[in-house]
């Protein structure tokens, strides 16, 4: 009798259990783009050599030792070698009490350049930029995403989570109604994603060119017919923000091949 | 612009209902998840509704839906085929459904064709519809002939 019982509040928790699972809001697990790829497509981003986005990354590995600025300094006279940089972007963006809001990386490059080197600030969609970004956030691939929405920067997590929400444009389509309705599925030729930023900046088949995650924004807010934001602008770095924190555990694969 | 008075005449005519106008749209009544009156008191043209439906700056329909239409290539899965729609539908619950869906789904991806938006709206587009009042009868009538399957 007493294992009859045993087995019956086993399978009683057993049930519980089951229907706390199913019942769970929650999405299913957040997929890299890399998934929703053409084999060919990830193919080209899983050897360096036929990643097109590599020659974005030179040009990184050259300005990282040139110096320039009238301090005279390299980033390599403050930080010496690339590696050091490993596994730092994966907390990006981060508040900076000085600015009093979230910085992207592009951000803090242009703040080591501006501050420390006295160097002219790079243009968000630059080559030199495009190949910065590349390069550092190259030292972290494989590494999970980790920003952190708590304390000063949960204001500006809310104000992303707002943006994505929110219907704009002659579509009146919010960025939720692809990515987290319908990711997998075909919108005429094109397979939409779990839409993650840890591939960026990305080598765009369609660009020819290495891009920037604001400038992958200012496309999906034109093809919806709404007004896009400048890259770099606080709206555009907060959804920044939203969307790494929804993609946080997934490895970074910058710069990766899409289509 | 003469269809907008001639609209406003028919629907000033009737009683009951819920009326809506919206700026620079036409003014059409839902009733029971229908807008059983045409938006311009002439016979949409099923030719030009498919040219309509295709037109990726117009209706772009195949961008989310399977039409029979085997000329055209790679037809989104996001809504339902539309093969057999005309049997399934009505005209007046079709018209609806391109006006404004989410009058019944608010939370549809579908865009609405014939409401001017108002939010964040990009400069080149303030103000305007995506379709006007008679491109929205032309894609119905043409929606109205799709009876039959049809397999990519």
């Amino acid at each position: 009798m007493k294992y009859t019982k045993y087995v019956a509040s086993a399978a009683g928790l057993l049930g519980l259990g089951a229907l706390l699972v199913a019942c769970s809001p929650a999405e299913p697990k957040l997929e890299s783009g890399y998934d929703f790829a053409t084999p060919e497509t990830q193919a080209m981003q899983d050897d360096d050599f036929s990643n097109p986005g590599f020659m974005w990354v030179d040009i990184g590995a050259e300005e990282w030792a040139t110096v320039d600025g009238e301090a005279g300094k390299s980033c390599e006279s403050c930080h010496g070698d690339l590696s050091t940089m490993k596994g730092v972007t994966t907390s990006y963006p981060k508040y900076n009490a000085d600015d009093k809001k979230m910085r992207a990386l592009q951000h803090q490059i242009n703040n080591c350049r501006t501050e420390q080197m006295k160097a002219k600030a790079w243009k968000w969609e630059s080559d030199q930029m495009l190949g910065m970004s590349a390069i550092i956030k190259n030292q972290s691939k494989g590494m999970p995403l980790n920003v952190s929405i708590k304390g000063e920067a949960a204001p500006f997590y809310e104000k992303g989570k707002e943006f994505y929400f929110q219907r704009r444009g002659t579509l009146d389509m919010a960025c939720k109604h692809c990515h987290i309705d319908y990711p997998g599925v075909k919108i005429r030729a094109e397979v939409l994603s779990n839409g993650l930023p840890n591939g960026f900046p990305t080598y765009r088949l369609k660009w020819q060119k290495l891009g920037s995650l604001h400038r992958r924004f200012r496309g999906c807010n034109s093809n919806i017919r709404a007004e896009p934001y400048e890259r770099g602008s606080e709206e555009y770095t907060n959804l920044e923000l939203f969307l790494t924190h929804r993609a946080n555990g997934v490895a970074v694969e910058s710069p990766s091949v899409r289509k | 612009m003469t269809y907008r008075t001639i609209l406003s005449t028919l629907v000033g005519a009737v009683l009951c209902g819920a009326l809506i106008t919206s700026a620079n749209a036409s003014e059409y009544m839902i009733v029971d998840g229908t807008i059983p009156a045409s938006l311009t008191g002439k016979p949409g043209d099923p030719d030009a509704g498919k040219q309509t439906a295709i037109h990726r700056q117009k209706g772009n329909c195949l961008a989310c839906h399977v039409m029979p239409v085997p000329e055209e290539q790679f037809h989104g899965e996001i809504g339902p085929d539309l093969s057999d729609v005309g049997s399934n539908y009505s005209e007046a619950e079709l018209r609806l459904r391109l006006v404004d869906p989410k009058a019944l789904n608010p939370d549809t991806i579908m865009p609405a064709f014939l409401k001017v938006p108002t939010s964040e709206v990009h400069k080149k587009f303030k103000g305007k519809t995506i379709l006007s009042a008679q491109e929205v009868e032309d894609i119905v009538a043409y929606l109205m002939t799709l009876k039959g399957s049809y397999s990519q």
